[in-house]
């Protein structure tokens, strides 16, 4: 690490996760978390031992977890429902939609190890379909944090939010990133900026995306990096802001290269009429290499010099 | 209300069913007519669900997770008082509240629903939230028996009975049929006492049309402390109706008018 991420190495936002739930819930006499035998990996235990009244388990029942978790929101409680992205996203996105969203009940559905987390656990376990799945969802605010502050923000902003929230985040220690401006879901953050080009990354690509950054600046080229932590309601007037002051774009997310998003800014910029050169860096339609996160991520080009490559080749045209 | 009450209720929602189904050209006949003494007396001799107390925590709810015979449910809903009863004759317009299916927009519905197999998880969860918070409230939660083989529902019958929810109940309209066939052909439920035995519920089984075994078993909850409850209603399809009664096209066949005219002269014979 050096350059824009050398403010040291901070923790999982999964560890940020169980450490703010607890906060929260000592404010917060209505919170509850509602696991899917998913209170240890999502770093729980602890919390369960010290506020037992504050959790329950539904056991591995994911289409009961989100529909249980809609009918303690309905009864008054704020609730927080807790389990691997993967399957949150998709084994209960029926109750997601008709229970949560439809019903308009505002619980935060809180997907862990997300992306491809689990690294050689397989396909199965990966979750790079959950931005796709829940964008064509009506009235879910979709959130990728980048740090652990972000992480801490989105879970602050989400237990006062009026309508349902899914945050979704991994499950290894993340660099800190630089603290400039406030967070607010549906507001990109614009964490370095630059004159040239611009990356506008989601979740924990963001501090590959600043690397990359770095790494280009010391060939001479200002690339600008934006924390697009909300995918959905997506910040396009930043998107758009981006789109009239760089000649080339990337985006870049862990996830499904259909769907996320690198879809939605594309879809944003020609609506404006602008056409920056465009590049979307996610994981290709296929089921991943096998190996560790990281080797994944490098593997498909999610990686500093992986995205410095993207950027110069991309300069480089036309 | 005493049981000769109940009972001309149940007749006149029979007759406002049929009107609305005509009227709208659209609706779930066969299961809404099957259901509609169950929903007669839960909300005119059991819950205390009333629109005077509907922002309070502390009434009783009800979930209709078989949302496609909403017909009953909107019936009765008009008749308490929840909404005007002229609006039940903009059901299916363009813009209309009364979709067909449960929406939290028709004042007196808890929950949405439609997708099956979803309002015992919610009931359960709301169950919870009483438990937990030292609410009195009950949660009613009426099922359809073709319902039954969605797996959710077994995910929330395990739940349900190891959380020792004594406040829930569901209630299934047993009529034996779903869309294609009967259950016995398309997916076989029975034993279906034994299984909701077997996963830790209080079962009882009547018949679902006899007014007065309905009001004794809602009325003697719960059936067992510390296990939720179910009531295996047994029903017929159409019930009311006799070209309707056990015919499976009727899942969803609207009356011609010749039908609706011979259906409404029958309901109107004191049975």
């Amino acid at each position: 690490m050096s350059g824009e991420t050398d403010r040291g190495i901070g923790r999982a936002n999964l560890e940020v996760f169980a450490e703010t739930v607890e906060q929260l819930a000592a404010v917060d006499p209505s919170l509850l978390v509602v696991t899917s035998d998913s209170r240890g990996s999502a770093r729980l235990s602890a919390f369960a031992a010290r506020m037992p009244d504050r959790i329950i388990e539904v056991g591995i029942a994911e289409q009961n977890l989100v529909g249980v978790a809609a009918g303690l929101a309905a009864g008054g409680r704020r609730v927080m429902a807790v389990s691997p992205a993967s399957f949150l996203a998709t084994r209960s996105l029926e109750q997601i939609k008709h229970d949560v969203c439809y019903s308009d009940r505002p619980v935060i559905l809180i997907g862990i190890s997300a992306g491809v987390s689990y690294g050689a656990l397989g396909s199965t376990h990966h979750s790079l379909h959950d931005f796709a799945a829940l964008r064509g969802i009506h009235n879910i605010t979709v959130v990728a944090p980048a740090d652990n502050w972000e992480t801490a923000e989105a879970l602050r902003a989400a237990v006062s939010a009026a309508t349902p929230v899914y945050i979704r985040f991994g499950k290894k220690p993340l660099p800190h990133l630089p603290r400039r401006g406030s967070f607010a879901f549906g507001r990109g953050r614009i964490l370095r900026e630059g004159s040239d080009c611009a990356f506008i990354a989601t979740g924990e690509t963001v501090w590959r995306a600043l690397e990359a950054a770095q790494a280009l600046a010391d060939s001479g080229v200002s690339a600008a990096v934006v924390s697009m932590h909300t995918v959905k309601p997506l910040d396009a007037e930043l998107v758009r802001a981006v789109g009239r002051s760089a000649a080339a774009v990337v985006a870049v997310e862990e996830h499904s290269e259909h769907g996320g998003l690198g879809d939605a800014c594309a879809r944003v910029l020609l609506e404006a009429g602008l056409a920056p050169r465009y590049r979307v860096v996610a994981i290709p339609d296929e089921y991943t290499v096998t190996g560790s996160q990281e080797e994944i991520l490098s593997h498909y080009g999610i990686s500093a010099s992986g995205l410095s490559r993207v950027m110069s080749t991309l300069l480089g045209e036309g | 209300m005493t049981l000769a009450e109940l009972k001309r209720k149940s007749r006149y929602y029979r007759q406002e069913i049929l009107t609305f189904i005509y009227q709208a050209g659209a609706g779930h006949t066969g299961g809404s007519l099957s259901c509609i003494d169950i929903i007669n007396v839960l909300y005119n001799a059991v819950m205390d669900i009333r629109p005077e107390n509907w922002n309070s925590l502390q009434r009783d709810v009800y979930i209709q997770s078989k949302g496609h015979s909403v017909e009953a449910l909107y019936v009765v809903l008009a008749d308490l008082g929840f909404f005007e009863r002229a609006e039940l004759g903009t059901a299916n317009r363009f813009r209309t509240r009364l979709i067909g299916h449960p929406t939290r927009k028709v004042p007196g519905i808890e929950h949405n629903t439609g997708g099956l197999g979803h309002g015992l998880s919610v009931a359960l969860g709301m169950a919870l939230a009483a438990k937990l918070d030292r609410r009195s409230s009950r949660v009613f939660c009426l099922l359809g028996d073709g319902e039954l083989g969605e797996g959710s529902n077994w995910e929330a019958a395990l739940s349900a009975a190891h959380y020792k929810l004594d406040n829930l109940i569901a209630v299934v309209d047993r009529n034996g049929l779903q869309i294609t066939g009967s259950t016995a052909q398309v997916n076989d439920l029975e034993p279906l006492e034994r299984k909701w035995s077997a996963f830790g519920w209080a079962v009882r089984r009547i018949d679902g049309h006899d007014i007065a075994k309905l009001v004794q078993a809602l009325g003697g909850l719960p059936f067992a402390r510390g296990r939720p409850g179910v009531l295996v209603a047994d029903t017929v399809k159409g019930r009311g109706v006799s070209f309707i009664e056990g015919q499976v096209e009727w899942h969803h066949k609207v009356p011609s008018r010749e039908q609706y005219e011979l259906a409404m002269r029958e309901l109107e014979m004191p049975s």
